[in-house]
């Protein structure tokens, strides 16, 4: 039997059962045995959580382990590392690892090394075409078999919109999320950051905010007459937003992500060809920024995920055109919601932590996200007033490509139990 | 041109976007002083004697590479030239090692040719050794754009208050990026002139008027600055036909007959004759493509010469 611990005396935030109090948990045997005000009980150990925010474990649906292949830039122990540190109790990896998950075989190894080297719970996404090669759906009642909750050809978008439909349809017979990188290549191609003033004074080739919506509308309309689900990943502009809003509206089974650069970030910050400033899709304008945080605020999208993608520095330390799209996002996800959406007053506490936890596991069907006793004790304590500078030697992750080394930040996950164990305390990762 | 009590302190130059209207003042000052020496017997001043200068070109560039060391021959510095292929880069050493190693080999200056916006910028962040920047990707070619500007002011006797149109293609061009900074900075009226698919977006945000139309941007002008134009590009056309650009955009005869009768005609070189300009045109009295070659020498001159006594730039 595991240890018991109470957290005593915290802001207790559980959006999913419509919970803001103080409140005490106990947390016995790996799982939330009781949610009370003042509870009078004996534990092995007692967690001061006072001026703290007590949360269910913070979810990440869009994290890149780079394992198997790329160890190089993360490998399933740092990654889940920096989860951890970052406040996150679960991830969902996705499959472009090389090779990618687009066989069971390949998730099965994956499987033994979480299950050996994990420091939190680890979700796998398959890919939705073989060798995410956008020509051939992979075997989804196989992949769902061996474990995945989700299809994705995540870094690539599917093109062939015959291919989408027929994904589409498999996914949702195999009960299977399908996650969707949105991306009309034809309008993308080349271009290495948004396409507008920025890119015209850079002289850098731009993506138009086309090749984003277009893709999606195409996406939301055949979800549409399907009559099935479909997930959007890591919307940046504002027209994505205002279609999803209007899907949503019209009864479409759709639910979005975004990221937390997309709400933090402009496409200003390219100027200096700092790389740690490119991703895909791209940084926009501040219109953009705000549209995110108008869909975040009504609803539009549900979820935030970091798109964790680490590249090592000699990879990055390249020219702009050259470098890899992507940054990591793990340990400053949190600190940048509360500093752009609570600070600011975009969302309430509980609001932030639906878009971290109870939303992206519902989403899923997470045993987690919910602090309802009989749940695995996934918690995560905050707190709210620590201030910090987010420092290059502090990154857990193996690369350390992050636009936001030296920012002040403000937030911060103090306390993480992975089911029922503490994994992470005070910055040490146990 | 009266003296100017600005001090130049940036250990690089990288592009117009980033110099104050003073800093580009003094650049052409300096200039107009160093294009005397280019007229002597003697062509030589100990300016930079001991200095060493690098030509670090990942573009092949005969030109600006000779105008270059020219340059810094003429102020007795050391100069080496190296050339990169870029189709090697993504392969060989990095450009931040690249740098790194001429660095260790005492270098002062790097010049630098890059075929990929804002690698100058990377590599003066990466070395302590001054890095100007000799034209990278679309983004910027300063020395061009000051070379321009020179001519323009010796031509006219002022830059404030000129009308001048830069057409061609605006997309893909540094030189016209360059030129946009200085010549706004400098209280010039710009106006580009392209066809549509080479509008690039926002550029109006530059400070600049914007027509497709040639002869609209011919109008009026005191001066016009006319882009060598690309046809291949990514494989794609960016205009139909090479005769087609010359009927639409070309710079001719008759089309000058509706201008300011002593409008000045630049052009960056290398001509595509009868293609953005008639020959006529090139040769004419009108055109001034050679003195800004001549002044390409000078401009040079300066800027190494600034950035080699930068204040405080240590």
């Amino acid at each position: 039997m595991k240890k018991q611990y109470l957290i005593k005396g915290g802001r207790v935030v559980d959006p999913a059962n419509s919970i803001d109090a103080p409140l005490d948990i106990l947390i016995s045997d790996g799982k939330i045995e009781k949610v009370g005000p003042g509870l009078k009980v004996i534990a092995h150990e007692i967690i001061d959580a006072k001026d703290k925010i007590v949360t269910p474990g913070l979810v990440d649906m869009h994290v890149h382990l780079r394992e198997p292949g790329r160890e190089d830039e993360e490998t399933v122990k740092t990654g889940t590392r920096a989860a951890v540190h970052g406040g996150f109790t679960s991830i969902l990896c996705m499959p472009n690892t090389e090779p990618p998950l687009d066989r069971p075989h390949i998730i099965k190894s994956l499987k033994d090394v979480i299950a050996k080297d994990a420091f939190c719970n680890v979700y796998i996404a398959g890919t939705i075409t073989e060798d995410r090669s956008g020509r051939k759906l992979a075997d989804f009642e196989k992949l769902k078999m061996e474990g995945a909750f989700a299809v994705t050809d995540d870094g690539s978008s599917i093109q062939d919109a015959a291919l989408m439909e027929e994904a589409l349809k498999n996914a949702a017979l195999f009960k299977l999320l399908l996650i969707e990188h949105c991306e009309d290549t034809s309008l993308s191609l080349g271009g290495v950051m948004n396409k507008g003033f920025i890119s015209t004074k850079a002289g850098l080739r731009g993506i138009s905010a086309k090749s984003e919506y277009l893709a999606i509308e195409r996406n939301l309309e055949l979800a549409k007459k399907l009559a099935v689900r479909i997930h959007i990943a890591h919307v940046s502009c504002k027209e994505s937003v205002e279609l999803i809003r209007r899907a949503k509206k019209a009864g479409v089974k759709v639910t979005a992500e975004t990221a937390p650069h997309y709400f933090t970030l402009t496409d200003d910050c390219c100027s200096t060809y700092d790389t740690n400033t490119k991703m895909n899709p791209p940084l926009r304008t501040k219109e953009d920024v705000d549209a995110i945080k108008a869909g975040l605020a009504d609803g539009t999208i549900d979820i935030i995920a970091t798109d964790h993608a680490p590249h090592t520095d000699s990879e990055k330390d390249v020219e702009f055109d050259y470098a890899p799209f992507g940054i990591i996002g793990l340990e400053t996800a949190l600190s940048l919601g509360i500093a752009e959406l609570v600070d600011k007053k975009v969302l309430s506490w509980s609001g932030l932590i639906s878009k971290f936890s109870a939303n992206p596991a519902g989403i899923l069907e997470m045993p987690t996200g919910n602090l309802k006793p009989g749940s695995p004790a996934d918690i995560t304590i905050i707190d709210p007033d620590k201030e910090y500078i987010f420092k290059k030697e502090s990154i857990e992750s193996r690369s350390k490509n992050s636009p936001f080394i030296n920012w002040k930040l403000k937030g911060k996950a103090v306390t993480v139990f992975v089911q029922g164990t503490i994994t992470m305390r005070d910055e040490l990762i146990l | 041109m009266a003296e100017k009590k600005t001090v130049w302190t940036k250990k690089d130059l990288l592009g117009l976007e980033y110099l104050s209207k003073e800093e580009i003042e003094l650049i052409l000052y300096t200039a107009a002083s160093f294009k005397e020496v280019t007229t002597r017997q003697i062509k030589k001043v100990p300016a930079l004697r001991g200095k060493t200068v690098v030509n670090l070109f990942y573009e092949p560039s005969t030109r600006t590479r000779t105008s270059f060391e020219l340059a810094a021959k003429r102020l007795s510095a050391d100069v080496i030239n190296i050339e990169i292929e870029a189709s090697s880069v993504k392969k060989g050493e990095t450009l931040i090692d690249t740098g790194r190693n001429i660095e260790a080999l005492k270098i002062d200056i790097i010049v630098v040719r890059h075929n990929a916006s804002g690698a100058p910028n990377i590599l003066a962040r990466s070395v302590k050794a001054r890095v100007v920047n000799a034209g990278d990707g679309w983004h910027e070619h300063p020395t061009q754009a000051l070379l321009d500007m020179l001519t323009l002011k010796s031509k006219l006797g002022r830059l404030e208050g000129l009308k001048v149109s830069i057409i061609g293609d605006i997309a893909h061009s540094r030189v016209a990026r360059s030129n946009i900074w200085g010549l706004t900075k400098l209280g010039a009226e710009v106006t580009v002139c392209a066809p549509p698919l080479l509008i690039p977006d926002g550029i109006e945000r530059m400070g600049v008027r914007v027509t497709t139309d040639v002869d609209e941007a011919l109008k009026g002008a005191d001066a016009i600055n006319v882009l060598r134009m690309q046809f291949e590009r990514d494989g794609a056309l960016a205009f139909p036909s090479k005769l087609e650009y010359f009927k639409q955009y070309g710079i001719t005869a008759e089309r000058l007959k509706n201008c300011k009768k002593d409008i000045v005609v630049m052009h960056p070189g290398p001509i595509n004759r009868g293609v953005e300009m008639s020959s006529e045109v090139a040769d004419g009295k009108n055109s001034v493509i050679l003195e800004q070659v001549t002044n390409g020498i000078a401009v040079r001159m300066a800027v190494l010469y600034l950035v080699a006594h930068a204040k405080g730039a240590e």
